[in-house]
């Protein structure tokens, strides 16, 4: 496969676009026409759909060297978006490797991994990249290892440690969030950094996910879909940036919202790492403006159906409850009543 | 004063206990304003020779002699009375990294105090099961702006000006043991200049 990366911007002029082809394989996060939480995991495995974002390990889309020197002007801005406590190294060794030989494995015309023992030669042709290193051995590498393999991997990383029956967030690189802190919640355990989430401590959602975690295992990772609203299609929505670009949420009209309101999926992946037993996750942000999601008819329904539909205190934490009114407006003239099909694919 | 009863809260808050005397070689008290009464209560339980192994840290903010003259009558082997965490820090860093097997640590007083000290405390390899904690006096909040960085002390009010940057920051329920804060968000992002009146929310 070859892909042709956009050259565009997630920030002032806001150049992002879908070209048809990312319209139709985004990954529409609701497969009914509404939504509650649930402990939505599931294999992440490929599925019969080539070209899906659930074909391979790591997605690389045609958004990739655009999303990648965003994250270099975000870490600019703010190196702290980087942290790692320091008995996460080896952890991020095992990243380093992870995504190293799922990269050219699944894209060996783009990324090539090649081994001489410890001596590791990795070229990286969409980002320019021809590094030789010594494995394990960081001083052979520009930056520490989860920062280097994640400067060049779309999507937020998150690496949990797994010690006293918890998992603990001790290291990540976090520039494409939904508003959560990574220089906050750095060194939290699962039930501590998911704290401000409402409704789901009640409903027993973390305790189930979190025995669930503990017992991953090597080799079967899992992936669910989470998601939010965002105005323009703005990667670093950050709490540390807020007060910059809180503004922007007020700006929306009938006559601009299909074209500035974006849905924000996640796709959540967890792998088990070998060496360190730490956890990867990694946070793969997509965005769709509410135009493009309405070419798709089935979705265009559906999305009215669960905004119109989701609880108060949802809406609330996922900040889009002021504009709702104007979304359900707006998204009603694609809500003609008529069914939709299961799943959250497009209809052929 | 009866040890506070906090609402139900986040889970990511300490929940905080009442002090008891514990078998050990050295206790280390740390405590500020009305945390003061927590150890004094422990005297009544106290075996005779616990205060000759004892060092207390004692700030007492804005109780002033309320309390020094009781704990002093204590008779520890070692008291220090200081104006605030800050001036204090260099002290209690020392205390815990010259610390021994058997230290038994009594931390008492404002969230904002226990918090640093816990956090002073685990980073020089005190095991958390010799660190006991109670809180006594202020709810004020020790609250970290998400934007500047900035700490800002002893937060009464919801709104509050970060006294570092000087944005309008809400108080959001969520709380860094690694910071010993709660974070501050601004509340006019999206329509600057509307900040609703300040509320004595904690006292």
């Amino acid at each position: 496969m070859t892909i042709q990366f956009n050259d565009e911007t997630f920030r002032d002029d806001f150049t992002f676009r879908n070209s048809p082809e990312a319209i139709k394989r985004f990954p529409f996060p609701f497969h009914e026409d509404s939504y509650m939480y649930s402990v939505n995991l599931e294999p992440h495995v490929a599925l019969k759909r080539p070209g899906s974002p659930f074909e391979f390990a790591f997605d690389v889309d045609e958004h990739y060297v655009s999303e990648m020197a965003d994250r270099a002007k975000v870490l600019a801005d703010d190196p702290l978006r980087c942290q790692s406590l320091p008995h996460m190294t080896l952890a991020g060794w095992d990243l380093v490797e992870y995504i190293m030989e799922a990269k050219a494995r699944d894209y060996p015309d783009l990324f090539e991994l090649h081994k001489d023992g410890d001596r590791w030669r990795w070229i990286n042709k969409p980002l320019g990249i021809d590094d030789t290193f010594t494995f394990l051995d960081e001083s052979t590498l520009p930056y520490g290892p989860m920062e280097y393999i994640t400067r060049q991997t779309q999507g937020d990383f998150a690496l949990l440690d797994q010690r006293d029956d918890n998992l603990w967030m001790d290291a990540g690189m976090v520039t494409t969030q939904a508003d959560w802190s990574l220089d906050f919640d750095i060194g939290m355990n699962f039930f501590e950094w998911h704290a401000p989430v409402p409704k789901a401590h009640e409903m027993g959602i973390f305790v189930r996910a979190l025995k669930f975690l503990l017992n991953l295992q090597q080799g079967a990772p899992v992936r669910r879909l989470n998601w939010t609203m965002t105005v323009n299609p703005l990667l670093d929505t950050s709490p540390e940036n807020y007060h910059k670009w809180g503004e922007m949420k007020s700006k929306l009209t009938m006559d601009n919202i299909g074209e500035k309101q974006h849905l924000r999926v996640e796709l959540q992946t967890l792998f088990r790492l070998p060496r360190s037993n730490a956890i990867c996750f990694p946070i793969r942000c997509y965005l769709c403006s509410f135009n493009d999601l309405v070419s798709v008819p089935k979705w265009g329904r559906r999305l009215h159906r669960v905004i119109r539909d989701l609880p108060e205190e949802l809406a609330e934490y996922k900040g889009f409850i002021a504009n709702r009114p104007l979304m359900i407006e707006w998204l009603s003239q694609y809500d003609d009543g008529a069914p939709t099909s299961d799943g959250i694919f497009p209809d052929e | 004063m009866s040890k506070t009863e906090f609402p139900p809260s986040i889970t990511s808050r300490p929940v905080y206990g009442e002090l008891e005397v514990r078998p050990g070689k050295h206790h280390l008290m740390i405590a500020d304003a009305e945390g003061a009464e927590a150890i004094l209560g422990l005297a009544s339980s106290a075996p005779a020779d616990l205060w000759a192994q004892t060092h207390i840290i004692y700030i007492p903010k804005s109780t002033g002699e309320t309390y020094t003259g009781d704990l002093r009558a204590l008779n520890p082997a070692q008291m220090y009375v200081g104006p605030s965490y800050e001036a204090a820090k260099q002290r209690i860093e020392d205390t815990f990294a010259k610390a021994h097997m058997g230290l038994q640590v009594y931390l008492t007083g404002t969230e904002g105090l226990m918090g640093q000290a816990m956090a002073a405390a685990i980073a020089a390899g005190i095991p958390h099961t010799a660190i006991q904690t109670e809180h006594r006096g202020s709810t004020a909040r020790r609250m970290q702006c998400v934007h500047c960085k900035g700490i800002t002390e002893d937060v009464t009010t919801d709104p509050f000006v970060c006294s570092h940057c000087g944005l309008n920051l809400f108080v959001r329920d969520h709380y860094s043991r690694r910071l010993a804060a709660f974070q501050g968000v601004c509340i006019d992002a999206e329509d600057p200049g509307n900040v609703p009146p300040q509320v004595e929310v904690f006292k």
